[in-house]
């Protein structure tokens, strides 16, 4: 039943650039052939004058199964990358069904480029866990294996879940929020006025909805641009930078800021409680959130302050402890080191150029209960010990203590799958009114792009269309 | 001591709307039938609103027909004036209302049912049902899940005299008869619609079988004499010129009758005023009703509160019928009291000086969360006892008709060792219906939308003959010869597509200036016919003179053939979509799934399945709560069962 084609990113990422694509379904040897020319195809294409010419030969389709062949990924003309791909055959694959495995060494950006390729070609993003879930109902694991195939399922599910919403940045999502209840008010107005014509009249209402329709899709767009330029998820590394107030947070932020002009600011329109930059420090993407200054206090206010701060920090990959090393360690660094436990971090000793009043030992003794992390000396003012602290981030990444949300790249292209499957149905909206067709045909797809928006933000459709009628028209007879 | 004792197949208790419908499929199936109602003065009668169809009823209503129903004719031979709604619309939102003489309405269904073979009307009250446990097959994952496999069987019904019917299936179709009672601002009466004595013995006896009832309510307005009313204040609503009958059976030439008007005015600020400074005497402002009434049917009351920015609402002064002189106050229904009514209508234009015949009033009444049901209408833990109509949480008379049919198809093939029959989402509205009642939440009397049908492109009112015929052939209530007709209609819609667009035409002189004189760009290659009436400026009728080899068709086939070609691309979408959809309501779950062994469905959605008991992985996918993670699953844990069931 299932015979629909999906890929994924089989690997999970890493700095070290290879990673495989697995394409699963009836077509996956169909996609392949699109977009991959084995070496000798492609020199072929190269000297080609008029490139339309070229006889694609289907060679993949008609490869042997447990073949391995090196040749280059092409989006259209342009070569993305050098890769190997791997043909199995049905019945005799991992899913059962015709599967092909792309192995790329190009890095995590260009391994998105041939997973996003894959995707125009045919093949949709797979579900979490559906590799495993085909291989087993395709007969192809044992049955003792159900009840772990089932937790996995689940498992799989609930973090994409969770990824996909905690990745979404607080703005984006509400973009979202308000664009579908923009489209699920007209999907209203337009079943209103057909379940109660004598009472909503839908005169002139397709060029009224056809202005709604082109802001909806310039917004769309907008976030479809956004997506590719990472600005919809908190990618990278989550760090969060903790400190009492005054101990050079911001001032180190702005450092590494100055370092890297590669700041990428965030979509207007924000509110947030804490600043958030996306920054990349020596090839390595940071999504670093700069907390309010932590204070042992009985003020409410300041309490919160401090429970957000926690937060972050639970749901951070890396920590940045900055101690002004000028003052002495009090009650409230205690708190932070509540906050440390378990976490991996990276102490700055700031204001080293200052008479210290903390030492190193100092801060080494209280912190003897903890094993993973670095104290780093350093002086934003005076731009000393940024690039140890790089150093020190590079060297946590590469052995793995620190790791890149593997999630992340997926979510980005699930969400862009689905924004684009929005603005294509509101675009069949805007040819229907254009063609004169009759409202009823807008709510179809008005009602696919309602949906698609939802699949973003974790929502399904459910009752929402019944409910706004009787909630915004009075349905009178 | 004497007993009276008689024997039946099928009981039918209330004779509305549904069980009007259920009775007499029962009946002509061939099994001995007995229908019981508390007032044979109440045989399909219509307690609220004085239509029959509109806005996606009407599809109904068509589908009803095409199986073999009896509502649609009944309705043509009763209607005192005919509109096609959205006319302007696209086809599938196309939908005829009646306007019906309701006392004509009720006689005529009740000779009916007087006239019908093997029926038996008898006036009187259910009081209890009576049951005998059946316990099914043995097999062991039955004894770990014995709650589902030891069913009740239903055996018979007891009446108030201590009388018993004997009978294989009961089919409960109380309306809203049940404990009723009928609220009047501070005047209360324990009575079922317009006055009629309510059942007040039933419930009992349902909840004593295990069925879990729920509270419902509606409403409806005043009925005034048409002679206190000033027409003249009003925009006069008249029928459509050539009016369409609802049934496939009727002579289109039998309903071009004289038709009557409707009538429209509005409510004002002083309406509104009047009603906000009284929402205290209202019942259910003051918190004195508990059931749960309609979103889609608001009181006035609800309309002034909910939709204060609002400064007028419409209402349609309606006759009741040719022979009296009531009039239906639509759009105002109330249950504020009396004092409050008057001055409330007498403030709308033309019935400043009205004289209310029958009071607006709100009904509660017991209905059942119909998630107790199986697709098939019968309970899912009762063997024969079947329910239809408002008592499954519906509203409408169009609803319960709908509900009827299939609840009396289906209790006749169960007694006659038939499968059942069950309609799903993408062959017609009912499938819409039942699916919905059975499978989602409802939490208000649930009326038929068009937007409900996410396949209704293809589920239109013109076309119900080629969805269902053939179907009500098969289950015996259309004839050979009728179904013949639509096969042979069939055939000429698709001959004469293919023909259209086989036939190409090339670009003539006489073609491009026929094309120019009509507004349309001339052809640069042979097109088809059909492209060319594909194109907006075009109908099938309008290239007729390019078109030379037309075979005469009749006016039915036409259309099928205009929609067909001008509506191919979307049509084609919605194919493929059923297709999708098909497949996974043919993926059947075991009946014996024990749903609190699956660890790996979250809790939530183990509840619902549990509850629901769906029959397959699509109808599974639709309980809201249950998540495509969560059919994934069950999918594993399906395949697991069927590989240990195949092993053991």
């Amino acid at each position: 039943m299932m015979t629909d084609t999906i890929a994924a990113i089989a690997t999970a990422f890493s700095e070290s650039g290879i990673g495989i694509i697995r394409i699963s379904g009836e077509n996956a040897f169909n996609i392949a052939d699109k977009i991959f020319l084995r070496k000798k195809d492609f020199e072929e294409f190269c000297i080609l004058e008029d490139k339309s010419d070229f006889k694609n030969k289907g060679f993949i389709k008609n490869a042997k199964a447990y073949t391995m062949h090196y040749g280059y990924i092409l989006d259209g003309e342009t070569v993305l990358d050098e890769v190997l791909v791997s043909v199995m055959r049905a019945p005799k694959s991992y899913t059962a069904e015709d599967v092909v495995e792309i192995n790329c060494h190009g890095g995590i950006f260009i391994l998105q480029k041939i997973m996003e390729l894959v995707i125009r070609n045919g093949a949709r993003v797979a579900e979490p866990g559906e590799f495993t879930k085909r291989a087993f109902l395709n007969g192809r694991m044992d049955l003792s294996e159900a009840e772990a195939v089932m937790d996995l399922i689940q498992s799989k599910n609930e973090f994409a879940l969770q990824a996909s919403i905690g990745q979404l940045k607080g703005s984006v999502s509400s973009i979202i929020k308000r664009l579908r209840s923009k489209i699920i008010y007209e999907i209203a107005f337009i079943e209103s006025a057909l379940d109660d014509p004598e009472n909503y009249s839908t005169d002139g209402y397709g060029k009224k909805l056809f202005a709604v329709l082109e802001e909806v899709e310039g917004e769309v767009e907008d976030l479809i641009i956004h997506a590719d330029d990472g600005r919809i998820l908190k990618e990278g590394i989550q760090t969060v930078i903790l400190g009492k107030p005054n101990a050079g947070k911001s001032s180190f932020l702005n450092e590494l800021l100055g370092e890297e002009k590669a700041i990428v600011t965030d979509i207007a329109g924000t509110t947030r409680d804490a600043l958030e930059e996306n920054i990349k420090l020596g090839g390595i993407n940071l999504h670093i959130i700069d907390t309010a200054g932590i204070r042992k206090t009985e003020d409410t206010v300041e309490k919160i302050g401090v429970e957000k701060a926690r937060k972050y920090a639970s749901e951070a990959d890396l920590i940045v402890y900055i101690v002004d090393s000028s003052v002495n360690l009090d009650e409230s660094d205690e708190e932070i080191l509540e906050i440390l436990k378990d976490k991996h971090f990276i102490v700055l000793l700031n204001k080293s150029d200052l008479n210290t009043a903390v030492t190193e030992k100092e801060v080494t003794n209280k912190l003897k209960d903890f094993s993973d992390y670095e104290i780093i000396k350093i002086s934003a003012l005076k731009h000393q010990g940024i690039d140890v602290f790089e150093e020190a981030v590079k060297k946590m990444f590469f052995n793995g203590t620190i790791s890149f949300n593997n999630e992340v790249i997926i979510t980005s292209m699930r969400h862009k799958e689905a924004l684009l499957e929005a603005k294509e149905s509101i675009c069949m909206v805007k040819q229907s009114i254009d063609a004169g067709m009759s409202e009823d045909f807008y709510s179809i797809d008005l009602m696919n792009a309602y949906a698609a928006l939802g699949r973003i933000i974790g929502e399904e459709v459910g009752d929402d269309l019944v409910n706004e009628i009787f909630e915004k028209f009075c349905m009178g007879k | 001591m004497p007993e009276f004792r008689e024997k039946a197949d099928v009981c039918i208790i209330g004779a509305g709307h549904a069980g009007c419908e259920a009775a007499l499929a029962c009946a002509r199936l061939g099994l001995q039938t007995v229908i019981f109602t508390v007032n044979i003065e109440s045989i399909a009668m219509m307690p609220c609103n004085p239509h029959i169809g509109g806005s996606s009823k009407g599809h109904l209503v068509r589908e009803i027909d095409a199986l073999g129903g009896e509502m649609g004719k009944n309705i043509d031979k009763t209607f005192l004036q005919s509109k096609m709604l959205n006319r302007s619309k696209g086809p599938a939102v196309h939908s005829l209302r009646c306007q019906a003489d309701k006392a004509q309405y009720s006689r005529f269904m009740r000779m009916i049912l007087e006239n019908q073979e093997n029926l038996t009307i008898k006036q009187t009250e259910v009081c209890e049902l009576l049951f005998e446990d059946s316990i099914e097959k043995n097999t062991e994952n039955d004894i770990k899940n014995r709650l589902d496999s030891i069913k009740k069987k239903i055996v018979g019904v007891k009446i108030l005299t201590g009388g018993i019917y004997e009978c294989r299936a009961v089919i409960l179709c109380t309306g809203t008869y049940l404990n009723a009672r009928c609220l009047c601002g501070e005047a209360i009466t324990y009575t079922g619609p317009n006055g009629m004595q309510s059942s007040t013995h039933l419930s009992k006896a349902l909840e004593k079988a295990g069925i879990k009832l729920r509270r419902f309510k509606t409403g409806t307005p005043a009925r005034m004499d048409r002679r206190s009313i000033d027409f003249s204040k009003m925009e006069e609503q008249f029928g459509d010129e050539r009016v369409i009958p609802f049934s496939y059976e009727t002579n289109p030439e039998d309903v071009q009758i004289k038709q009557e008007s409707c009538y429209l005015t509005y409510t004002n600020e002083e309406t509104h005023n009047i009603i906000r400074a009284n929402l205290d005497r209202s019942p259910i402002y003051a918190g004195v009703i508990e059931g749960t009434g309609p979103r889609y049917c608001p009181s006035i009351e609800d309309k002034v509160v909910k939709f204060s920015d609002k400064n007028r609402h419409q209402v349609f002064i309606e006759p009741e019928g040719k022979y009296s002189n009531e009039m239906y106050v639509d759009g105002m229904s109330s249950s504020l009291p009396e004092d409050v009514q008057l001055a409330m209508y007498r403030t709308v234009p033309g019935l400043e000086h009205c004289k209310i015949v029958r009071n607006a009033y709100a009904i509660e009444y017991d209905c059942i969360d119909p998630g107790q049901l199986q697709l098939t209408l019968e309970f899912k833990h009762i063997k024969g006892l079947f329910s239809a109509g408002q008592f499954n949480g519906s509203s409408g008379y169009e609803e319960a008709a709908a509900q009827g049919l299939i609840a009396g198809i289906n209790a006749a093939r169960e007694i006659q060792n038939k499968d059942q029959i069950v309609l799903d989402r993408s062959q017609a509205y009912i499938g819409v219906l039942i699916d919905d009642l059975v499978t989602k939440e409802n939490t208000e009397p649930y009326r038929m939308m068009t937007s409900r049908a996410e396949y209704r492109l293809l589920l239109r009112q013109d076309n119900a003959d080629l969805r269902l015929r053939k179907i009500g052939y098969e289950v015996g209530l259309i004839s050979k010869e009728q179904y013949e007709y639509v096969c042979e209609k069939q055939k000429q819609i698709e001959e004469e597509i293919n023909r259209l667009k086989k036939t190409v035409i090339g670009a003539s002189k006489d073609i491009q200036e026929f094309l120019i004189s009509k507004g349309s760009s001339p052809l640069r290659t042979g097109t088809s016919l059909a492209e060319i009436i594909c194109r907006p400026e075009f109908t099938y009728e309008s290239v007729a003179e390019i078109d030379k080899n037309r075979p005469l068709l009749s006016e039915a086939v036409i259309e099928q053939v205009n929609i067909s070609i001008k509506y191919e691309g979307y049509i084609e979408r919605q194919v493929r979509q059923v297709e999708q959809f098909k497949k996974l309501e043919k993926r059947f779950i075991p009946e014996n799934i024990c749903y609190e062994d699956i660890s790996g469905i979250r809790i939530e959605a183990r509840q619902k399945l549990a509850k629901h008991r769906p029959v397959s992985i699509g109808q599974a996918s639709r309980i809201s709560g249950v998540s495509p993670a969560d059919i994934s699953v069950l999918l594993v844990y399906i395949e697991q069962m069927k590989e240990n069931s195949e092993k053991g």
